[in-house]
């Protein structure tokens, strides 16, 4: 530059031919180039990185030689936050682990209570139904968030739009059922606040439909797309056996040819009753994960179907104990028993057994679980939530080594990072 | 299910599994920190075991907990001398996808010696996992690569996720960093 700046338009016209490669040049061209390793920040505000998480990348040219992710931008005390709340007041915040899917983690808290009270048999089949319902249309959204930004970081806009379309008619079901789009905390322990409402039903399958034909639309503009294949295929390729050890679940993992599914492998609620497929691929690249969550769309809608049709017109929303459920609001009104039991519910928390259980179920990103450990009062002693996308996050300096820094968009969309679970 | 997966665990290591509960049908062994590494080395090594996955790792903190509550820890006061059980626990979860087993180990520790063994070596999900119980609960693990902070950052004082650590305590602010220097 500085060679260029001293010269004006005049000096530069007068130079012949020869005098364009200058001795100064030349030294350069003859030795080595002097380059050396750039560090990069991205993030933790980066529009190619949807959630907020800084990745320190050591550049060589344009290929990684090493990257550090930052995680914890998003970090508000979960387990803190939970040990100091009632059992029951721990659902508002397990709205806001994995917030694309937020009915997956109200179900699993539930489930994991449940398991240390020893409810499980009693839910009614209806209960049960309507949470499998609640957590398949949860996979749906949450598979249809992650591949429509996948679509939209390398350049499918329009992709982007359509899933995002049938993504918000499906949040408008939800809202139907809780009354939230996000912040649903609709399970209850021993239950769930309340039942579907009337025609959701048609509701819920219409809006499949048009999930559906969007989904159709974009694998139509991606799967066999020069662009979009040249970007995702063989990119963050992981072995069966790598993956395992780095504890990756999900889709991640069903990409590398393992069939791992929880729903399968120990089946809840009522997953032993349905029939669905779990589709697994072969290279364990973005690619693969990409058409892993297109195809658990399609199942989960199959799931959908089949609840409806299996499920109970009728059951109780919350089971008939006293020590678990609060009392109906006539009998606080107007008993005195039922006012001390409401009281002692709110105030004191449902009295959990003391011991310890972990519970987890296979939601969107893996495996979600919960480790809780209670002293027997109304506040859990621990709560730990197994975060799937932190455990995947983990891997992704491994996935980057070596790949060009374009590469980093297309891995970290799989890995399907979401900011509120990993960070916690 | 995995009752089987137990009970062969504690006839291969009857010094270091100290006691085990199978309490809600999740088994459990607690184990000797000093046997560790030989115990989880055979659990993941061993054809007949095969528990290639760490699901989970994370510790407990049981400060101020009453101990006739604390039924989820059976064997763990044969680790001290005064008949206590230790006040801290990690707790790792395994998952055998060959057998579809699960196991949890915990290791009781003391605020005296808070260090644990890392099994970075043998799962590499160990790696952030035991950098957050770090963070967390301020319990080290020899032989770590990279044992930082990772949700907080490295100016915070103290951990949180401790018992003796105030809900609402405030941090104090730290200097803006320059990028230059």
């Amino acid at each position: 530059m500085s060679t260029h700046a001293a010269h004006d338009d005049k000096t530069w016209e007068k130079e012949s031919e020869d005098d364009f490669i200058r001795p100064e040049h030349e030294a350069d061209l003859a030795g080595d180039l002097h380059t050396k390793h750039m560090e990069i920040n991205m993030g933790p505000s980066h529009p190619a990185t949807h959630g907020t998480v800084k990745i320190k990348v050591e550049l060589d040219g344009e290929t990684v030689v090493k990257s550090d992710t930052l995680v914890g931008y998003l970090h508000r005390g979960f387990e803190k936050s939970c040990e100091n709340v009632t059992w029951t007041q721990c659902f508002p915040y397990t709205d806001r682990l994995n917030y694309v899917s937020p009915l997956m983690n109200n179900v699993t808290f539930a489930l994991a209570v449940e398991k240390l009270l020893g409810l499980g048999p009693k839910l009614s089949d209806r209960v049960k139904y309507l949470r499998v319902i609640a957590s398949e249309i949860s996979r749906i959204t949450d598979h249809l968030t992650c591949s429509a930004a996948q679509a939209m970081e390398l350049g499918g806009l329009t992709g982007f739009f359509w899933l995002i379309q049938a993504r918000e008619r499906l949040w408008d079901r939800v809202e139907e059922l809780c009354g939230a789009r996000m912040t649903t905390t609709w399970t209850r322990i021993g239950g769930a606040s309340n039942d579907a409402p009337e025609g959701w039903k048609e509701r819920v399958l219409e809006t499949l439909d048009l999930t559906m034909k969007m989904v159709e639309d974009l694998e139509g503009i991606t799967k066999r797309n020069r662009i979009f294949v040249d970007r995702m295929m063989n990119v963050g390729t992981i072995t069966a056996e790598e993956a395992v050890n780095w504890g990756w679940t999900g889709p991640c993992l069903r990409a590398t040819g393992v069939p791992y599914d929880v729903r399968k492998a120990s089946p809840y609620l009522v997953y032993d009753r349905l029939q669905f497929e779990v589709p697994v691929g072969q290279r364990g690249d973005s690619y693969d994960r990409f058409l892993c969550r297109l195809e658990e769309i399609r199942q989960s809608r199959r799931i959908i179907q089949q609840c409806f049709e299996q499920m109970p017109a009728k059951g109780a929303m919350l089971v008939d104990d006293p020590a678990v459920a609060l009392p109906g609001k006539n009998n606080v009104y107007y008993s005195i028993e039922g006012l001390i039991s409401h009281f002692k519910i709110i105030m004191e928390g449902i009295h959990v057994p003391p011991g310890e259980a972990y519970a987890y179920t296979e939601a969107a990103n893996g495996e979600l679980g919960f480790y809780l450990v209670s002293d027997g009062g109304g506040r859990a002693w621990k709560a730990r939530c197994r975060p799937p996308c932190f455990i995947h996050t983990a891997t992704l300096d491994t996935l980057m080594k070596g790949r060009m820094l374009a590469d980093l968009v297309p891995i970290f969309d799989s890995i399907n990072m979401i900011g509120g679970e990993c960070d916690r | 299910m995995s009752k089987e997966a137990l009970e062969r665990l504690q006839r291969k290591f009857p010094q270091e599994v100290v006691g085990t509960h199978s309490m809600h049908g999740d088994e459990t062994a607690i184990v000797d920190r000093r046997g560790l590494i030989t115990v989880c080395t055979w659990l993941k090594e061993s054809p007949d075991m095969d528990f290639s996955m760490l699901s989970d790792l994370t510790a407990v903190d049981y400060l101020g907990m009453k101990p006739q509550v604390r039924v989820a820890s059976p064997g763990a006061e044969k680790l001290r001398t005064d008949g206590k059980a230790p006040r801290f626990e990690v707790v790792y979860h395994l998952t055998s996808l060959k057998h579809g087993w699960r196991l949890r180990l915990k290791v009781p520790v003391d605020l005296e010696d808070l260090t644990v063994p890392s099994v970075v070596s043998l799962w590499k999900s160990a790696n952030w996992m035991e950098r957050e119980v770090w963070d967390m609960y301020g319990i080290r693990f020899d032989g770590h690569p990279d044992l930082r902070r990772i949700l907080l950052y490295e100016e915070f004082v103290g951990h949180p996720l401790r018992k003796d650590y105030p809900m609402r305590k405030r941090q104090p602010l730290i200097p803006m960093k320059n990028p230059d220097a």
